[in-house]
């Protein structure tokens, strides 16, 4: 008789070959898919030199030029020629400037219901969307992870996060996902797995469900993962890959640490203010602090849905003389769909600067560096101390929907004012 | 390994980007690293450490991105181990594989004071605090991890198990 088995015990249980897995063992687990960024990446490919080591035992082993894409400066130049270099010798795949995101790449064209994925970047945990086991590492982690085709994990307890109810409208999973940061911690899950789960994520669409598992790592998390199912199998189909669908879902019975539940319907619109993502407040709390840019993109916020419905928002409005809109779809795939639709184009109309795909101004690397004193409301998941290239300018975290709101204010300010009454839903934007 | 220096005290939630900013991250060169780190919270810092000191901080050290530069930059920087409240796990596994020493002890960590005299004894997990006349004891390492330590972190640990490979 097996044990029942939490989602990241059966993927991990899998790997490491055998029937069953209990919380705080060590394994050695194969690995799936590997990959590294251009941040993160040349460290990983000098650590594969000194091992003596240029061969890729990784199945799938990917290296995404998308930080500080196209280069800013000759140094970081120089780096990106030796990732070309390194997937030009060995059988890593190479991902370069115009592709975009690791994160959404990886959702859009390799991972899998039920593999292990490793990355060099923390938000890789991103792809427990699609049922995967996905966590980031540093470099030595995943060179040697890319190397071996395997690595060695603490198989983590897991958190059971239930959520029942519908979501209200002008409400999303950028405010579900905030609000359980706020209510765990910055450490507050921290080795832990995050399983989503109940019939308000059962009804979230795949872009919703990246959002959840992207910001796991905020709580300190491992990962975070949601069950394989029909929405998992309907991504993937519309990505032309429907044949690497698989169902996959946790146990009845199986062992959670702790759950956590939430009432979709008692959800309102949240921002994370300066500098922690756990310090998170209702929209109303902030209403009238003044906006001097606005990102709407990365690998939290960047997708084709979150476009749509902030140029909803925007429609026959622009953004306030003095606040800037910068718009970085996640994708090429991303920015191709939002030309053929018309997006860009409305954005643009309404004032916004669409920059090319990629992680944009959200590491502080160029693309929207942050003034003295100023303030930016991001789509992005992190608000640290000059995470936007400047110590002296303050972030805060919040929907697609709230950021284009502020842009058409200039400040702060409840989006559902903004949607008029009967007006535009995120549900909508879901299905629209 | 046991270390001896001037603590350097930090609260929780001392994230990578201020460890060291992404600004930077344009170098894998530890000198250069060492340079800016902890630049963004503490501008005199990397002015004031002396080599072999200890940076303390509170809950969550290394939260934050997978950037390893991070644990490379406090080495460079001359800091001979971090004794804290509790670590985030990507930064914690980046330090051991680094060979960054690094102590959970939430107790000498509440305790300690910027300048205190701390001896940090990383097999035995034994933090004193000279200045204060307090000892207390860090939590222990699971066995694997004790292995990687000893070996030096987690290359020369695969080197030395591909070199058996290679024998056998």
């Amino acid at each position: 008789m097996t044990v029942p088995a939490t989602l990241a015990e059966k993927i991990i249980a899998a790997h490491a070959g055998v029937t069953s897995v209990v919380p705080g063992q060590i394994v050695v687990a194969l690995v799936d898919v590997a990959i590294a960024q251009d941040g993160t990446g040349p460290l990983a490919i000098q650590q594969l030199r000194d091992l003596g080591q240029v061969r890729v035992k990784a199945p799938t082993a990917v290296f995404f030029i998308d930080h500080a894409a196209p280069s800013p400066r000759a140094e970081l130049s120089n780096a990106h020629q030796l990732v070309r270099r390194f997937c030009d010798e060995t059988a890593a795949t190479l991902s370069d400037v115009e592709m975009g995101v690791c994160h959404q790449r990886v959702a859009e064209s390799y991972a899998r219901p039920g593999e292990l994925i490793i990355g060099a970047d923390s938000h890789t945990c991103t792809a427990g969307a699609l049922g995967a086991f996905a966590t980031g590492m540093g470099s030595t982690d995943v060179a040697i992870g890319m190397a071996a085709g395997q690595t060695w994990l603490r198989v983590p307890e897991t958190f059971r996060i239930e959520v029942d109810g519908r979501f209200p409208d002008g409400v999303g999973a950028k405010d579900l996902i905030l609000t359980i940061i706020g209510r765990l911690g910055a450490d507050g899950a921290t080795y832990r797995a995050l399983e989503f789960g109940g019939p308000a994520v059962a009804a979230l669409p795949m872009h919703e469900r990246l959002t959840l598992t992207n910001m796991a790592v905020e709580a300190g998390a491992k990962t975070g993962l949601v069950a394989s199912d029909e929405v998992t199998r309907a991504f993937l189909a519309a990505q032309g890959r429907e044949a690497d669908w698989r169902a996959l879902a946790p146990d009845p019975g199986a062992a959670y640490e702790r759950s956590l539940s939430f009432i979709a319907d008692e959800l309102v619109p949240v921002l994370a203010a300066p500098h922690t993502v756990d310090n998170v407040h209702p929209v109303a709390e902030l209403a009238g602090t003044k906006v001097d840019q606005v990102l709407l993109g990365t690998c939290t916020n960047g997708r084709l849905e979150d476009l749509r419905a902030a140029a909803r928002l925007l429609r026959g409005r622009r953004r306030a003389a003095h606040t800037r809109l910068i718009v970085t779809p996640a994708s090429q795939a991303v920015w191709r769909a939002a030309a053929d639709e018309g997006l860009l184009q409305e954005l643009a109309v309404a004032g916004a600067v669409v920059t090319n795909p990629g992680c944009g101004a959200c590491v502080g690397v160029h693309e929207g560096i942050l003034a003295d004193g100023e303030v930016c409301v991001s789509t992005a998941n992190r608000n640290f101390k000059g995470r936007m290239g400047n110590p002296q300018g303050a972030i805060y975290l919040a929907s697609p929907l709230t950021a284009a709101a502020a842009a058409v204010a200039g400040e702060i300010v409840d989006p559902r004012e903004l949607l008029g009454s009967g007006g535009l839903s995120t549900k909508g934007a879901h299905h629209g | 390994m046991i270390f001896e220096g001037s603590a350097h005290t930090f609260g929780r939630d001392v994230d990578t980007d201020v460890i060291i900013p992404a600004r930077y991250l344009n170098s894998s060169d530890p000198a250069e690293l060492g340079a800016h780190c902890m630049e963004d919270i503490d501008a005199d810092f990397v002015a004031r450490v002396r080599p072999g000191d200890i940076i303390v901080a509170a809950e969550n050290f290394g939260c934050g991105s997978s950037r390893e530069h991070a644990p490379l930059a406090i080495k460079a920087a001359g800091v001979s181990c971090v004794v804290a409240a509790s670590f985030a796990r990507i930064f914690y596994r980046n330090a051991i594989n680094t060979g960054l020493p690094i102590v959970v002890c939430p107790a000498a960590a509440r305790e300690a004071r910027a300048g205190d005299r701390l001896r940090v004894d990383v097999v035995a997990g034994v933090v004193t605090n000279l200045t204060q006349g307090t000892s207390h004891q860090a939590d222990a390492f699971p066995a694997f991890m004790q292995e990687l330590i000893a070996q030096g972190g987690l290359l020369p640990y695969v080197k030395a198990r591909l070199g058996a490979e290679g024998a056998a």
